[in-house]
């Protein structure tokens, strides 16, 4: 029991001393065109501790710097799901997916198709 | 066996072609070639029913018509959501992430690409604009360009004078590679120095511009950026000649030292040795020349480290003689012989920049530029002498980081000058040292979205021009989609160096009157101006083509300007304005992708040029109130084999131009009050052959539009009518040329 309360404790140490001001993360955005990337950059900055995001609209990889003391991935992460862009692992309300701009419908092939001409169906 | 497959394909199909979806999910490639990804998941958005693709990368999911969004993800490759309305077999590539750097976007890029979201008023001007004009230095890249004219300075010197809302270059600062390099004993000359093919692409931002380089721009900002040794063709060479038997050659050569250093040496040669008189006034048209210009770059890339350097050397001896046919340099130099000049300029440069970006926070950085130059030019015109020697160094300092978050952009940085003039202008020696310290901030924001300002603001403390602070704020502001409206304003400084500025002064009988009003610089005090400017960009697609429209207009007032007074014919004064002087620009610009490979642009401008001189309220001489242009380009679709035609026209039109006043001169040295109208046609074919090998054929001036008397008393050149100044047009006629490029990448 001692020794779980002291792993434990050690672990609640590293977490808190782990605290960085320039902490960067990495993760999957979807969307397709420059307007989402203002909105998904717009949106990750507007959380108070992000410092810079950018997002890459080939990749959509979007590349994080913010401060741990204020903010963590999860709120970025919601913050980018209200204004209506699915993350890795979860989906927009369809609500917040519909407020994007008819042209940003990244979840429509159509959308997708007349965003770049990589090899589909 | 592939019997029993398809069989089994297509059993589940039309078994349950209600309830079930099927498909196979592949590797993203060129071919199209079915390379099945194995363990692929595949779900229905905002279900929890999903798969995940056998060893053939196929899978087969429930369907029911809820279920319209299919998510397809993988390790490593691109997460992709798509839309299926009816059960159909789907055929799916997804894309590795490993490869999406290599996508081609086929979407078309223009030559000269205009910013949608700077906040000041940019436009690029890439390689592919530059070769559309084949020749052959930086003075002459603007020729298919509507912002930027270009202009024979005077009759006798070949010398291209550019201008900017109406301003000649002393008002335009011109860096190279953010290094401020026309400036001071170069202003005369120092584009023909820079060769075309030296020049990777060219920023020509309009109004002030940014604080970072400084305090003298007034009109506007032109950066240079050269080529790089990382990214420069392995050999390239480009032989020119004209049918002015003008010849030019140009090698580059580039290696990879080591693999974090790179070095590339560029040689380029010109010499014109032939006698050309087209029109019979006992004068060349053009100087003869001969030009080496040598630079050696070395390129350091550390990128774990964040580190990027350049170090150039430069080296440029550049000889011309002007003047009467018979005119033997030898023999009659400063002699009435007969009428002749030379100029000599020897220039060395060594500039060096080291850039670092903290890899960690990549907003972060910091930049170092060191430049040192000495130039020196020994010339005579005629019975006039003028030398200068100018060693110059500029050195800058700038640190970006951001406040806050990446939207509030920040650049500071200090930056210290010295320069050394000594001029000697005919008997009357001139020296001076000139040096600056100076502060400057430069604060950006950036909504991402609609508005983009940036502020800035330097002071400085200048041995000559005294302490003063140069403010300025450029902001563009998005009000509907595909437009930019941008507003400028700003302040710029300068001290005037009346004779290299006007070298045009000496192939000329005019006395020479400095009017000194105890200032620090010749006597005159230095000049000030605020530029204040907006523009209009607009695109929109006609008959489902791209297009764009610019609508720019420039102001710029002068508080002081060292006035440069040709109205009385046998003099020329140089004094501190009294009363008005300004510049008012309005530019409309239309570009047009018509259809593939084919583009228009068509320009109108309107000047209006006024200056306070002791004789009056005057428009600028030879500056044309109206000017048309017109650009045409149209290039193949490129084959395979990289093969491809590239055809290129640009029309020019200028209205009347007035003439400075010659109203007291003898009758038949007088000039009338304005120039006629004036319009050239250049055109140009490119064939490519293969990304190695390509050969150009152009001419210039088609038409054969030629001045008639460019020389005003060219009977009696040193009498006291003689002048060359007054030049409004081509001297010499239509010109043919051509030439090749070779490179290997």
């Amino acid at each position: 029991m001692k020794k779980i309360v002291t792993v434990a404790l050690m672990l609640i140490a590293t977490v808190t001393f782990a605290q960085n001001k320039n902490a960067r993360a990495s993760m999957e955005v979807d969307g397709v065109c420059l307007m989402c990337k203002s909105r998904i950059e717009k949106a990750s900055l507007n959380t108070k501790g992000v410092k810079s995001a950018v997002w890459n609209v080939k990749t959509h990889e979007l590349k994080l710097i913010y401060d741990e003391r204020k903010t963590n991935l999860e709120t970025i992460e919601n913050n980018i799901l209200a204004v209506g862009h699915d993350v890795k692992e979860k989906k927009a309300t369809d609500e917040a997916y519909n407020s994007v701009h008819p042209c940003c419908k990244y979840r429509d092939e159509d959308v997708k198709g007349a965003h770049n001409e990589t090899p589909k169906q | 066996m592939k019997n029993i497959l398809y069989i089994l394909l297509i059993v589940p199909l039309l078994t349950f072609s209600q309830e079930e979806i099927s498909g196979m999910i592949m590797e993203a490639n060129n071919k199209k070639e079915h390379i099945p990804l194995a363990g692929a998941n595949v779900y229905w958005l905002n279900s929890t029913i999903g798969t995940v693709t056998d060893i053939d990368g196929k899978f087969t999911l429930p369907y029911s018509k809820e279920y319209t969004k299919l998510v397809i993800s993988y390790v490593g490759f691109k997460t992709d959501t798509i839309t299926v309305l009816e059960p159909k077999f789907i055929n799916y590539w997804l894309q590795s992430t490993d490869n999406l750097e290599e996508v081609t976007v086929t979407s078309r890029k223009q030559s000269t690409a205009k910013s949608y979201l700077k906040a000041t008023n940019t436009f690029t001007v890439s390689r592919d604009e530059l070769l559309k004009a084949a020749c052959c230095n930086l003075s002459e890249s603007f020729e298919t360009n509507p912002s930027i004219d270009v202009n024979f300075a005077d009759a006798v010197t070949g010398t291209r004078q550019i201008k900017m809302l109406g301003l000649t270059s002393p008002y335009i600062l011109i860096a190279t590679e953010n290094i401020p390099s026309i400036r001071g004993a170069s202003q005369a000359f120092g584009l023909s120095f820079i060769p075309g093919t030296w020049v990777e692409s060219i920023q020509v931002t309009k109004g002030a511009g940014s604080v970072v380089n400084g305090y003298e721009s007034i009109a506007g900002q032109i950066n240079t950026e050269l080529v790089k040794p990382s990214t420069d063709d392995k050999l390239f060479v480009n032989l020119y000649g004209a049918s002015s038997e003008r010849l030019e050659l140009n090698t580059h050569i580039n290696t990879r030292v080591t693999d974090k250093w790179d070095t590339g040496i560029y040689i380029h040669g010109n010499t014109h040795q032939q006698h050309h008189d087209v029109n019979n006034d006992g004068f060349l048209d053009m100087p003869l020349y001969n030009q080496i210009n040598v630079m050696n770059r070395w390129q350091y890339t550390n990128a774990e480290k964040g580190l990027v350097s350049f170090i150039n050397f430069k080296f440029l001896n550049d000889e011309k003689q002007t003047g009467q046919l018979n005119f033997n340099p030898d023999i009659d130099k400063l002699t009435t012989n007969s009428w002749g000049g030379e100029i000599d300029t020897k220039r060395y440069e060594i500039s060096a920049k080291l850039g670092y970006v903290n890899p960690e926070i990549p907003y972060q950085s910091l930049g170092v530029q060191v430049a040192f130059s000495s130039h020196e030019q020994d010339s005579y015109f005629g019975l006039n002498l003028y030398d200068i020697k100018h060693n110059s160094l500029y050195t800058n300092a700038i640190y970006n980081s951001i406040i806050s978050d990446s939207r509030h952009k920040i650049k500071t940085g200090v930056s210290y000058t010295y320069d050394h003039y000594d001029e000697f202008v005919n008997t009357l020696d001139y020296e001076r040292t000139e040096n600056s310290v100076g502060a400057f901030f430069e604060y950006n924001y950036d909504n991402l979205e609609k508005l983009n300002l940036t502020a800035g603001i330097r002071i400085d403390h200048h041995n000559l021009l005294g302490t003063f602070v140069t403010p300025r704020l450029h902001l563009r502001y998005t009000t509907w989609e595909k437009s930019a409206f941008r507003a400028s304003i700003g302040r710029g400084k300068r001290s005037a160096n009346i004779f290299a500025e006007n070298q045009n002064i000496f192939s000329t009988s005019r006395a020479i009157n400095v009017v000194n009003a105890n200032g620090n610089i010749y006597g005159l005090d230095p000049e000030i101006a605020w530029n204040y400017g907006v523009s209009l960009l607009q695109g929109f697609n006609l008959f489902g083509r791209k297009a764009d429209i610019t609508l720019d207009y420039y102001k710029t007032d002068f508080e002081n300007q060292v006035v440069v007074d040709y109205e009385n014919p046998t003099e020329v004064s140089f004094y501190n304005l009294q009363g008005e002087s300004y510049a008012n620009s309005f530019q409309a610009e239309i570009n047009y992708n018509a259809f593939e490979g084919f583009d228009l642009r068509l320009a109108y401008k309107f000047y209006e040029v006024k200056t306070q001189y002791n004789s009056g309220k005057l428009d600028k001489p030879l500056i044309p109130k109206h000017r048309f242009f017109a650009n045409v380009g149209y290039k193949t679709i490129k084959k395979d084999n990289g093969s491809q035609w590239k055809f290129d026209t640009t029309f020019n039109w200028l209205s009347r131009q007035r003439f400075s006043s010659t109203i007291s001169n003898p009758v038949q040295y007088q000039l009338p009050k304005y120039t006629p109208t004036l319009a050239t046609l250049n055109v140009q074919l490119t064939k490519v052959f293969s990304p190695k090998f390509e050969v150009y054929l152009g001419g210039e001036n088609i038409t054969n539009v030629r001045q008639p008397n460019p020389i005003l008393g060219v009977d009696d050149p040193f009498g006291s009518n003689f002048d060359t100044t007054f030049v409004y047009g081509p001297i010499f006629g239509s010109m043919y040329y051509t030439g090749l490029r070779f490179k290997i990448e």
